[in-house]
């Protein structure tokens, strides 16, 4: 048997030669811990996982950029001799309504970002930092609300939107979206641990709750909401079922809705299909490229309370 | 510290509640709920009504093309058990759940412990492997179908190109929901790789210096140190992707073009619900294949809410 880790012993740890590196995201082992052999064989198989990946997405790209006859070809050519074209982004923009879905899904996804975060924090504020004749039973129906799966509701939820008039309007697709529980419930413990000393302080001067929860917990806040917007953002933008099942108006469709109807609509013109797929999906891998570690960081905060 | 809570309850608190040490929020200022009030108005109106109405929906026969229901008591239920159309989906969406909650784990583990080796390049593993994640169900659905297409799709010509018999990846009853099962790993398999990689930037480094200058090697550190702590970590990313892989629906509906796949063999139970309800307008039977559904979802929470309490500090 090979001795276990020592971590007990203060004289192993003390000594630490090696200067750590800055960067919080680089994690905490080193690559120069392994052998040249071991370090071809990481990079080998994150590689080789990486070009799995990958695959698909430089595929449907690939099809995109070549005209409708050589995406057909048998066998497979990865370049066609024609060489590449820009003409199927070209019709699906000029013909298709991704534009309208595209100014749709923003809106919708913007305002139930918003108002989720603002009901969420609100609330959360209320369960963490007052009291009031009957918090902790409401604060624990809300929390069972978290085991609530949305796709149970849509029945009932259909009927009732439908008879308060609701069906194909923002309105009817974007408030059955904006009670997610789990972000309440991960609000409420990020403000249960901010100090008392400040917000005691503005009371002795006189500040009220609203004052408190604006200028002192919520500047606090600012990396967890941040956490909770990333969340609820990509969860809106994406989402597809509800969305679905109250529109049937193209006009008010958002992207993951529309897209569906590009199936049937432009049928066997792959190239035209693979564009629209492409450029619905860019907007935010485009934003994940530019805050990868926001957002990253924010998932990751969020994940195990947020589903 | 005393002292200045004391102060800061507003006298108008009930007494009961002020001996009641519930620690954050003993300083509880007043008004709070006004700060409730508007997410609870919300919920009540678009989840604990529907919840409520649903599950009386449940006891009716009511349909979408009938003005007027019945009440049936509790025949939904009873006609629910004997539907074996209730049992086969519900073994494709357990099947589909095992099959998917595997790989899912798996894979995204062996991700997150190699970008975690710190190997060049993090930015870019990172990318690659959360990317798709971020895509819209509809464009992962919509490139998977071709890739999966019988004549021309990439994964039957590279077959055909090395000798193989093409695969009817989207037309052969058996093969059929193991294409969901490919679709949805590649799709969501970086939500578990960055939950995997928070859990393994939360191990302190002393740990891995501390066993390095033991002498132990790559392989050791990983067993003796990264496994054991990561085990509560994969507790809850088992059981939260069982919850997900059960609510299948969005990815198998659009890709078999709402048909079930071929012979049926990929239709979920929430999509017998929405066929139940949204097809056929039966949506006192759908309410009621629902709410069966939704207690076993509660059962697999609870666990999961226990993992959760077990794991704070």
């Amino acid at each position: 048997m090979t001795t276990a880790p020592d971590t007990a012993n203060p004289a192993t740890t003390a000594v630490v030669p090696r200067a750590r590196r800055p960067r919080a995201d680089d994690g905490p082992s080193d690559v120069r811990r392994y052998t040249p052999l071991a370090r071809a064989g990481l990079v080998t198989a994150l590689a080789v996982l990486a070009v799995l990946w990958l695959a698909p997405l430089v595929w449907a790209l690939l099809t995109s950029l070549k005209h409708e006859a050589d995406t057909t070809t048998v066998p497979l050519e990865v370049v066609p001799d024609r060489g590449f074209t820009l003409q199927a982004y070209a019709s699906v923009l000029a013909n298709g309504n991704l534009v309208t879905w595209f100014v749709n899904s923003t809106v919708v996804t913007v305002v139930i970002t918003v108002l989720t975060v603002a009901l969420s924090a609100a609330a959360a504020y209320g369960f963490s930092r007052t009291r009031f004749r009957g918090r902790n039973a409401l604060f624990a129906l809300t929390i069972a609300g978290i085991m609530v799966p949305p796709q149970i509701l849509i029945v009932p939820l259909y009927r009732q939107v439908l008879a308060m008039g609701l069906a194909d309007t923002y309105a009817g697709i974007i408030l059955p979206q904006l009670v997610l529980p789990a972000m309440v419930f991960i609000l409420k413990k990020f403000f249960d641990a901010i100090p008392h000393e400040l917000e005691e302080a503005a009371r002795v001067d006189g500040a009220g709750s609203l004052r408190i929860f604006l200028q002192i917990v919520l500047p606090l806040s600012r990396s967890i909401l941040a956490a909770v917007a990333i969340f609820v953002f990509i969860h809106a933008w994406n989402n597809f079922l509800w969305p679905f099942i109250i529109t049937s108006d193209p006009a008010l469709m958002t992207l993951p809705v529309g897209l569906v109807q590009v199936q049937s609509s432009f049928g066997v013109r792959y190239a035209q299909v693979m564009a629209s797929a492409i450029l619905a999906g860019l907007p935010l891998i485009v934003v994940f490229m530019l805050f990868q570690r926001q957002i990253i960081r924010g998932v990751a905060t969020t994940g195990l309370g947020g589903t | 510290m005393t002292a200045a809570s004391t102060l800061a309850v507003p006298g108008r608190t009930q007494p009961g509640a002020a001996t009641r040490r519930t620690g954050p929020g003993l300083a509880g200022g007043r008004g709070g709920i006004w700060f409730v009030l508007p997410f609870m108005v919300v919920y009540a109106a678009f989840v604990l009504w529907p919840l409520l109405y649903g599950l009386g929906l449940s006891f009716f026969d009511t349909s979408l093309v009938r003005a007027e229901s019945r009440f049936v008591g509790l025949a939904n239920y009873a006609l629910l058990f004997s539907d074996p159309e209730v049992w086969r989906t519900l073994g494709v969406t357990v099947l589909f759940t095992i099959g998917s909650t595997i790989p899912l784990v798996v894979i995204a583990l062996a991700m997150a412990l190699l970008v975690q080796t710190g190997v060049r390049g993090q930015w870019f593993w990172r990318f690659v492997y959360f990317a798709p994640f971020l895509l819209p169900v509809a464009t992962v659905v919509l490139i998977w179908q071709w890739l999966f297409s019988g004549d021309f799709g990439l994964f039957n010509g590279i077959l055909t190109g090395i000798g193989l018999p093409a695969v009817g990846w989207l037309t052969e009853p058996e093969i059929g929901l193991w294409s969901v099962v490919i679709l949805t790993v590649w799709w969501t398999v970086g939500f578990n790789f960055l939950l995997y990689l928070a859990a393994l930037q939360a191990i302190p480094a002393q740990l891995y210096e501390a066993a390095e200058l033991d002498g132990a090697g790559g392989w050791r550190r990983l067993l003796s140190i990264t496994l054991p702590l990561l085990n509560r970590t994969t507790g809850l990313v088992i059981v939260l992707q069982v919850l997900a892989s059960l609510k299948l629906f969005d990815q198998a509906y659009i890709l078999f073009k709402a048909n079930g796949g071929p012979g049926g063999s990929a239709t979920p139970i929430l999509q017998y619900v929405y066929d139940t309800g949204f097809t056929d307008y039966r949506l006192g039977y759908a309410s009621a294949i629902s709410y069966v559904f939704f207690v076993l979802i509660v059962l697999i929470a609870l666990v999961q809410a226990r993992l959760t309490r077990r794991s704070e500090p």
